[in-house]
């Protein structure tokens, strides 16, 4: 569905995309995951034809971006980052109002959005500023949806809704991929990873990773302990100052630990903490998670970039 | 000392109404000195109202508050002197230096130049930054912009920082910096009062408050919380209390 | 289309501050230069000095203050006193009569009538200068027929198409363009730049629509709109005011749409370089409205302009609309005469359409 082969944009002297490519098959849910400025509004603005690269080349179902920008439109939709609909108008005229410049009407394609529409229903009526984030989420996604596009683009659906509103648009989601449409979503939050079924992550314009979520934090390359004791701040703080730290990062109520070398057992570290005084010593391998990954790969590049 | 004299957050039957709609419903917690105390729900569900209150730029309809030992009614511009604010939105001048910004918010808050320009110092050796303290702060990465933001909003040493989803957006990394920054300030007393998204940050917050519909659902440390409703994350508890 | 034109629509009169300014501009703007700065003259003050103390300066005199616009003040005994009566404030201009008036007028001998005016408040003192010769001229005419003129008089024509030189009549063509394009240039600027800033531009951008399906889509309610305004200002002109129209209203109207036509597309042109509401607000006001006020000749007249100000106000689109509705309204003008400053507005919509055209992005870049 998506074929982008070696992709770069550049604003002025900010690279936004070093060399991207990447391809999305007909009816997967994939998802682009980078924190804020990494470049994933700009790779979705090219693939949306809103935007031409500087170089390289993108194709949307074998039509490409800049030349066939007309017909690339027609069966996209798109959901911006930002919340973009008409503050004033009620969820009712924003939903009828996108499906008439795509030449359709809600009642045509009531069955694709159907399930979402019936939550926000009972607010038909009232402004869409008026309606909370993950009201508004929904909505948005109607109106992308309102012309049964072939493919969804959706800009960081999430960013700063709630767990629950997200979890449930995480479950449309799921339920549109069934009916066959292809989902490309980016978020940053590295726990959605786990719902796409590929991903990729992103980090100053460059791709780091590009596969199953499962592939992707299993190539974690050492080993990893998530510790806990009674004095969490130190907890920190000793870790990252012995010898044989790699690495030592909060995640909940556990620090993920990784250790330099993988002759150190968890009786190794477990000692090491009574030793500093530390109380109630829970060590216990452990399986890394995409945002260790992430972080792993983050740290290799920089490194990369100090030698 | 009394007990009470190390609470520096009192809330007592705080309820804020617009029109019929009731915003926040009869809530009552207090924050001790040091604490990093976590103010969770989903969205609309009152979070803002009430930080919006606790801040001194709205008044309650009924309840006592007090904060940092002044009365929220009659005494909201020393309020506003002992706390520091920060949220995603409200960011640093982006076409002024890193030591201008800190400059004109030292300013507003009457600090000496004197004192802002050790306070700077500090600062900035804490971030590690004092080698970019003439750089303009568009140029700096997104992770850096909100370390020091953080900063800038306790530049004039406030007793209570009221962080609004400080870390958004910002890559996993400079994430857990953060909370290094905010854990590090805590310890030396600062009182850090957060909301945030990630579920995973709760956790590492002293005690949480849960708010449903205007109402506080749930107060404890997060292993009490997961303990009393049997569940392995935060994530779950907070899942539990916002569905029901 | 149908449901774009609805949507403008609707953004329109759910925003009550628009629809305040929309529709309550033009009614302010009409009455507050109808009213309020209009430039006629009402029972001015003056102070005669008659050193003729003849029939026929008596006559003259009386002639004067029947004319509505001046009232006798004082008369002077001696040129000594002209001074202390301005001093005083109250007295705007002095006439002075030669002595031998009504005999030398008989003779058919040039005569020297002098008015002295107090230009302190020069437009008032220039106005009040050519009121004076006015009724002086008209005075002569009414004494001697169609002979010689002794006085040299020169005549306006403002005076000649709008005969009680009733100042409201010069400000409803003025006020007109002020609030046509302020809404028309304005109005659209600001609504297309704030889609681009909502965001609401990308999802349409994206959408099949054509850009000029967009663009169209935006303009035609504001078109209307201001067509509403235009009637709203001449029929303020109408009865409160007696403003004739003497020319055809037809023609009169066509004139109109031109002119709110170019406006919606310098509006246009605004809102392609703009990237924020902001920005197309300011340019709307430095670009469009100051130079629509002080150059257009509505309130400055042209031709005392310094010359590289003629020139540049020959750039001002609202200034060839100011005189094509004054001559229609006023002279009852036709194509006939008004076809070249048609044929200037004409041009101009098209170059903005043009560079419209050019600027507007398919694309975010």
């Amino acid at each position: 569905m998506i074929q982008i082969s070696n992709i770069e944009k550049r604003f002025g002297e900010v690279t936004a995309l070093n060399k991207v490519s990447l391809s999305v098959p007909r009816g997967e849910l994939f998802g682009l995951i980078g924190p804020d400025g990494a470049g994933k509004t700009t790779l979705f603005r090219i693939i949306s034809s809103l935007m031409i690269p500087d170089a390289g080349e993108a194709k949307v179902a074998g039509l490409d971006v800049v030349k066939d920008y007309v017909a690339i439109r027609r069966l996209v939709g798109y959901m911006p980052g930002r919340f973009s609909l008409y503050q004033d108008l009620s969820v009712l005229e924003n939903l009828s109002f996108f499906a008439s410049i795509f030449k359709t009407t809600i009642d045509e394609n009531y069955d694709l959005i159907r399930d979402i529409y019936v939550q926000i229903e009972p607010f038909k009526h009232r402004p869409a500023g008026k309606l909370s984030g993950g009201m508004k989420q929904k909505l948005a996604l109607c109106c992308a949806l309102v012309h049964k596009p072939e493919l969804l683009i959706l800009d960081e659906p999430t960013t700063g809704v709630d767990a629950v509103s997200r979890i449930e648009f995480w479950d449309i989601l799921r339920r549109l991929k069934d009916l066959g449409i292809t989902i490309i979503v980016s978020t940053p939050y590295m726990d959605e990873a786990s719902l796409c079924e590929r991903i990729a992550l992103i980090q100053e314009g460059r791709l780091m990773s590009i596969d199953t979520p499962e592939v992707v934090a299993g190539s974690f390359p050492h080993s990893l302990f998530a510790v806990k004791t009674n004095n969490f701040f130190l907890l920190l703080n000793h870790l990252r100052e012995w010898k044989e730290a790699l690495s030592a990062y909060s995640f909940g109520e556990y620090v993920h630990f990784t250790p330099g070398t993988e002759q150190i057992t968890e009786r190794a570290i477990c000692d090491f903490l009574k030793e500093k005084g530390h109380t109630e010593i829970q060590v216990n391998k452990t399986k890394p998670t995409v945002e260790d990954s992430f972080m792993s790969l983050m740290l290799k590049k920089q490194n990369q970039n100090a030698s | 000392m009394p007990a009470s004299q190390n609470k520096i957050i009192v809330v007592e039957n705080l309820v804020k109404k617009f029109g019929n709609f009731i915003a926040n419903d009869h809530l009552s917690f207090d924050v001790s000195k040091g604490e990093i105390f976590g103010f969770l729900g989903a969205n609309g569900a009152g979070k803002t109202t009430a930080m919006k209150i606790l801040c001194g730029l709205s008044h309650p309809t009924s309840g006592k508050v007090t904060v940092a030992g002044y009365d929220i009614y009659t005494q909201t511009e020393k309020i506003k002197r002992s706390i520091g604010y920060m949220s995603q939105k409200f960011s640093l001048y982006e076409d002024l230096t890193v030591y201008e910004n800190f400059r004109f918010y030292g300013g507003i808050y009457g600090l000496s130049r004197s004192e802002i320009h050790s306070q700077t110092e500090i600062l900035l050796s804490q971030l590690d930054l004092s080698d970019y303290k003439n750089r303009v702060i568009k140029t700096l990465p997104l992770g850096w912009k909100q370390k020091l933001a953080f900063s800038v909003a306790i530049i004039h040493k406030p007793a209570i920082v009221f962080l609004d989803e400080p870390t958004g957006g910002v890559d996993p990394i400079t994430r857990r910096q953060f909370w290094d920054l905010i854990y590090k300030n805590a310890y030396q007393g600062l009182t850090v009062f957060i909301t945030t998204h990630y579920m995973d940050e709760a956790e590492y917050c002293n005690r949480l408050s849960i708010m449903v519909d205007g109402k506080i659902k749930a107060l404890d440390t997060p292993a009490a919380l997961k303990n009393r409703f049997g569940c392995a994350t935060m994530q779950e508890v907070f899942l539990e209390l916002a569905r029901n | 289309m149908k449901a774009f034109i609805k949507k403008e629509l609707f953004h329109i009169f759910r925003d009550y501050r628009t629809m305040l300014i929309l529709f309550g501009m033009p009614v302010v703007q009409v009455l507050i230069f109808g009213y309020a700065i209009t430039n006629e003259i009402k029972d001015a003050k003056v102070a005669i000095l008659d050193q003729s103390g003849d029939v026929l300066s008596s006559r003259f005199v009386s002639k004067l203050t029947a004319s509505g616009y001046f009232e006798v003040d004082r008369t002077l005994d001696h040129p000594s006193q002209i001074e202390p009566a301005f001093r005083e404030g109250r007295v705007k201009q002095v006439i002075v009569i030669p002595s031998g008036f009504g005999t030398d007028f008989g003779l058919q001998k040039q005569v020297t009538i002098q008015i002295l005016g107090d230009a302190s408040d020069p437009n008032t003192a220039n106005m009040l200068k050519t009121y004076t010769m006015a009724i002086l001229n008209d005075f002569q005419m009414q004494e001697l027929g169609k002979q010689s003129l002794p006085v040299d008089v020169k005549v306006e024509p403002l005076m000649f198409y709008n005969p009680e030189l009733k100042g409201v009549y010069m400000f409803v063509p003025g006020t007109m363009a002020i609030i046509l394009m302020l809404v028309s240039a304005m109005m659209t600027s600001i609504s297309i730049a704030r889609e681009k800033e909502l965001g609401t531009m990308e999802v349409l951008l994206v959408s099949p629509l054509r850009p000029w399906q967009i663009i169209i889509g935006k303009v035609i309610p504001y078109v209307a709109l201001s067509f509403i305004n235009a009637l709203l200002i001449l029929s303020l002109g109408w009865f409160v005011f007696g403003v004739p129209i003497i020319g055809s209203k037809g023609f009169l109207l066509i004139e109109v749409l031109l002119f709110i036509i170019m406006s919606l597309s310098l509006g246009i042109f605004i809102s392609t370089i703009s990237p924020t509401q902001q920005v197309a607000m300011l340019l709307s006001m430095f670009a469009l409205m100051l130079p629509t006020i002080l150059l257009s000749g509505f309130i400055f007249p042209v031709e005392n302009m310094p010359t590289v100000l003629q020139w540049l106000s020959n750039l001002m689109p609202s200034r060839w609309f100011i005189i094509i509705v004054r001559d229609i309204m006023l002279k009852g003008s036709g194509i006939a005469y008004l076809w070249k400053e048609t044929m200037i507005i004409f041009g101009m919509t098209l170059f903005f359409i043009g560079l419209s055209i050019v600027n507007f992005k398919l694309r975010l870049d």
